[in-house]
């Protein structure tokens, strides 16, 4: 699914009900007062930024009938930095922190996207050990990144304490993040070519740990959830949304394949090694908050299988390919996208032959995604809203950037 | 006056029975002072306990184990800034959390701790509490509509319809025990006290009779008091993460510590109620099967017991706490609650045992009585504990799917359970 | 002077707590009606019906009290509420009072207080000369024989009490069908 998108996103396929198409009105609506409480016309919400289950800076303006939600629109744009601006002034080795800090929750897969299509754009290839230690480290991340989702999404409908379970198991893998290059959270852990670090003394042994630890955990979650009622009934067909919308939209990740469209780019595009491993795709009926939620949970299995596939038969070899010293990609220009957490990361880069990218343009998964919301929320109560923020897991540094 | 104070000492009937207006006063006085405590022990068990859940260690630092936290809390209440907002009504807004006081705390005139330890026998006991708790409603209706904004008045009205969709369910209920009251006897009573003794005659908790149907009341009840309460997994109304903030947004400082306060003391009171009309109110376990007088001697060896354990439990934590100056008076001030705890465990043991022989000594009739206030109190700690539990573990119901639950489950199980009950009553007798 | 001791309530300062709850319920009464603010007067409200239920449980009949507690005070008073607050009425209280009739209301009300005068003055026999010594005990069970006993001797009442509940009935599956906005 790569596609050439430019940042346009407000002209999409569903833009048929009336409400919907009066989107440029609704700007006008905003000038006017808030309309008194119980006329039965609609009446406009304003959700944020400022608020605590809106996951970061998001605005979200809801129009009402009463309780029911009619339409949604996002007001995004709080968190931006410019970092793609700043590309276009920055070597490409200079921007690799750069990336860290758009999905700040699962950085190392933002760091693995971006060394990717800089060495495709190179024309070098990382040597095996290199990959097996990314797909090692992005698999942990995809394993944090889903535990703080699920902290988060668990709290916004009530349960409080998934929190602080999956954020005690999480320091597990931080620390071995940490071990490995120095941060917990940006940790700017690969380099154009290969890694730079050498696994540490004890890598193996705290990873395989890790792989004991953490299946137990994962039943401690699903038996706070996934067979209780309040769960099932907050999250059953709320927020549906089907494959052919999730297509037209450009939804990728795990809420496409809650939808039932089976694509993953680990299975469909593979990059990094994982051709090499035998692992299974989630996949969902409904399309609604539960089959995501399930979606991600069996996903955080498939990748401890993953982690141990590739911890079992590590290469030998060297950690870094052949990379001048100066990295002057020849003219051209590169789409890659791997499969981040939480969808399809792209990176489109066009060179002009010189040390800095004439244009780098980042394809955030949560940015795309957040366009389903719109969709999902039609006809939702108001207190759904917030269940379904939660379950697109967006990150609002990626969808700003 | 000392002449009705000495004509009540001796007596085993409630003040109110025996017109004695003064320990009347003086029974009130007593259960004002022990709800307010019970309310503080709530909040720091509340903290610690949740934290336990979520793995983590709640307040530690005021106070030894954060035991002094209720008392920094109520202070910092106390001194927080009073904002009202600028259009609200003044008066209404000042008066609003004092109506859901007076009701919660109203209810404890007619709540047996004992068979003569009760403010007042009124004939129409569980009517009455019932009855004011209703009233209780009114205050958070009133708080909705005074902040002048209308996200409190948008969740005290949600609020308050949850509990008056839940009174009627509870209602139901409690009219199902009421008819076993009158089983042996022939005619039912109202009063908190005839219920218990009721229980008392057949031998039997009404929980457990006619099994399972004073099980499923019992449940019935157990969950409608949570919605009552406004707790989760039923609490939507005053939830931080949605849009409608709770009639409680607008009030600061000691006005909201009321509200605080008149909801702790709604959950202890309607526990109450759960306890007094299905588990025994205040006999011990097994007073019939085990009514040998070493087994009496044993129960009323419980309380002492279990004071010396929470003093065990204080020495224990004593002993581990950190050896460093920054430490000090913390394991002091620990040490000194324990040595506390101990000393009373100390008396209650020594009560116990003067008063198991002589049947009408002055340690007798405080062995019973402390027996009484035990067994009650700890039945109600058990639901407190679960309160905490539920509110913990489960998410948060959806303000339809509540009412939902509320109309279209609870109320035709309890309406169910009260015609079985009924017939079955029937049958037997 | 105060024969009524039984095992249950003694009546205590009778005429202080008379006083002070009909004053109560007088001073409220007239507050429901002279204040503005819908809300206060709703209150006002809520204030006369207490002390009315304590004027119930001074006349020996605690199971009324209670009932007066639980319904009226604590359920139709909060759908008064209810209803004063979701409608916006604010403009009307600032409006000016429309009290131009007030000659005619006077002489209503003047001649509601000659007719309750002379049904006391006429029918002064009638009305019990002394406190009656009611077992406080009988109130529920009276209650409950009248309207659940057997019809005729006891029951006097069953029948009407059966219908009424079914006109509730239908009153609300009324008020279900005119709400909702799709069944």
């Amino acid at each position: 699914m790569s596609s050439h998108t430019t940042d346009s996103t407000r002209n999409t396929a569903k833009d048929t009900t009336s409400d919907v198409s009066n989107r440029a009105r609704s700007h006008l609506d905003l000038e006017t007062p808030e309309k008194p409480y119980l006329d039965s016309n609609e009446l406009i919400i304003n959700m944020g930024p400022q608020h605590p289950a809106t996951h970061g800076v998001l605005r979200v303006i809801l129009k009402l009938d009463g309780e029911k939600v009619l339409g949604t629109e996002c007001v995004i744009g709080y968190l931006h930095r410019g970092v793609e601006k700043i590309a276009e002034n920055r070597t490409y080795t200079m921007f690799n922190p750069y990336v860290d800090r758009m999905d700040y929750v699962a950085a190392v897969s933002n760091g693995l996207g971006y060394c990717e299509a800089v060495e495709k754009l190179l024309n070098v290839e990382a040597p095996p050990r290199a990959k097996y230690i990314r797909v090692i480290l992005t698999e942990l991340n995809r394993i944090a990144s889903h535990q703080l989702w699920l902290g988060t999404h668990a709290l916004d409908i009530g349960a409080m304490t998934p929190l602080f379970y999956t954020f005690r198991d999480r320091e597990e893998i931080l620390k071995i993040f940490e071990r490995y290059c120095g941060a917990r959270l940006t940790t700017h852990a690969f380099r154009i070519g290969g890694c730079q670090y050498e696994t540490y003394a004890g890598f193996e042994k705290e990873v395989k740990n890790f792989l004991a630890f953490f299946p137990p955990k994962i039943d401690e979650y699903e038996a706070l959830l996934t067979t209780n009622r309040i769960w099932l009934e907050r999250t059953r067909n709320v927020g549906v949304i089907s494959g052919a919308d999730c297509i037209a939209l450009g939804v990728t990740g795990p809420v496409l394949r809650a939808s039932g469209v089976k694509w993953d780019l680990r299975k469909a595009q593979p990059y990094a090694a994982y051709s090499e491993f035998d692992f299974e795709i989630p996949i969902g009926t409904n399309g609604d908050t539960y089959d995501r939620y399930m979606v991600r949970m069996v996903e955080m299995r498939q990748s401890l299988r993953i982690i141990e596939q590739a911890i079992n038969g590590m290469p030998e070899g060297p950690i870094m390919g052949k990379v001048p010293k100066v990295i002057k990609p020849p003219v051209g220009e590169i789409y890659h996208s791997i499969e981040a957490p939480k969808g399809e990361l792209g990176y489109f880069i066009v060179s002009d032959g010189s040390t800095q990218p004439y244009r780098l343009r980042v394809r955030p998964p949560s940015f795309v995604n957040l366009q389903a919301l719109d969709i999902m929320v039609r006809g939702l109560l108001v207190a759904d809203v917030v269940a379904v923020i939660g379950t697109l897991d967006i990150v609002l540094g990626e969808v700003d950037r | 006056m000392l002449n009705q104070f000495m004509s009540y000492l001796g007596s085993n009937v409630t003040p109110g029975s025996a017109n004695n207006q003064l320990w009347a006063l003086i029974y009130v006085l007593i259960i004002f002072a022990g709800v307010s405590v019970a309310v503080m022990a709530m909040n720091w068990l509340e903290r610690k306990a949740l934290a336990h859940f979520q793995i983590r260690l709640g307040p530690m630092r005021v106070g030894p184990h954060g035991l002094l936290q209720p008392f920094a809390d109520a202070l910092k209440l106390m001194l927080k800034e009073d904002i009202i907002p600028a259009e609200a009504d003044q008066f209404v807004f000042w008066v609003a959390p004092l109506i859901g006081l007076l009701a919660s705390f109203t209810v404890y005139t007619v709540i047996p701790f004992g068979p003569s330890q009760a403010v007042s026998d009124m004939n129409i006991g569980i009517l009455f509490m019932l009855g004011v708790s209703s009233l209780g409603v009114l205050g958070i209706v009133v708080a909705g509509w005074a902040s002048n904004s209308h996200y409190p008045l948008i969740g005290a009205l949600r609020s308050s319809a949850q509990m008056v969709s839940y009174e009627v369910a509870m209602g139901l209920a409690v009219v199902s025990a009421i008819l076993m009251t009158s089983m042996k006897t022939g005619t039912g009573t109202l009063s908190m006290l005839g219920i218990v003794e009721a229980q008392q005659e057949q031998g039997i908790w009404f929980i457990f009779k006619f099994f399972p149907l004073g099980l499923i009341a019992f449940v019935i009840f157990a969950i409608a008091m949570i919605a009552e309460t406004n707790r989760a997994p039923f609490d939507m109304a005053e939830a931080e993460s949605e849009l409608t903030a709770g009639y409680h947004t607008e009030y600061s400082g000691l006005r909201w510590s009321l509200f605080m306060l008149a909801e702790y003391a709604a959950m202890i009171a309607v526990s109450s109620i759960a306890v007094t009309l299905w588990l025994g109110g205040w006999m011990r376990p097994f007073p019939n099967l085990l009514h040998a007088p070493a087994w009496d001697f044993i129960f009323s060896l419980f309380p002492g017991i279990t004071f010396g354990g929470l003093a065990a439990i204080a020495f224990i934590g004593t002993a581990r706490m950190p050896a460093h100056s920054f430490f000090k008076v913390q394991r002091i001030g620990l040490a000194v609650f324990a040595a506390l705890l101990g000393f009373l465990a100390l008396l209650l043991l020594v009560i116990a045992v003067a008063g198991r022989s002589a049947d009408t000594s002055l340690a007798a009739r405080f062995n019973e009585g402390i027996g009484y206030v035990y067994w009650f109190v700890l039945k109600v700690a058990v639901f407190m504990y679960l309160f905490i539990w539920y509110r913990a573990t489960w998410p948060r119901y959806r303000f339809d799917q509540l009412m939902k639950i509320g109309w279209k489950v609870m109320l035709p199980i309890s309406l169910g359970v009260l015609m079985v009950t009924a017939i079955v009553g029937v049958l037997v007798s | 002077m105060n024969p009524a001791i039984n095992a249950g309530m003694a009546p205590v300062a009778t005429p202080g707590f008379f006083y002070v709850l009909a004053g109560l319920a007088v001073a409220s009464g007239v507050a429901v009606i002279t204040r503005r603010n819908a809300v206060h007067a709703a209150l006002a409200l809520i204030v006369t019906l207490l002390s009315v239920a304590g004027l119930y449980l001074m006349l020996y009949a605690p199971f009324v009290f209670a009932v007066q507690l639980f319904v009226y005070a604590g359920g139709i008073m909060l759908l008064f509420l209810f209803v004063i607050m979701l409608v916006n009425i604010e403009r009307s209280s600032k409006e000016r009072r429309f009290n131009r009739m007030w000659p005619v209301a006077l002489a209503a009300s003047c001649a509601l207080m000659v007719l309750f005068l002379s049904a006391f003055v006429k029918g002064r026999t009638l009305f019990p000369d002394r406190l009656m010594p009611l077992p406080e005990s009988s109130n529920t069970q009276q209650i409950a024989g009248m309207l659940y006993g057997e019809a005729g001797r006891m029951g006097q009442y069953t029948f009407a009490f059966e219908i009424a509940s079914l006109l509730l009935l239908v009153a609300i599956l009324g008020a279900v069908i005119m709400t909702k906005k799709k069944i």
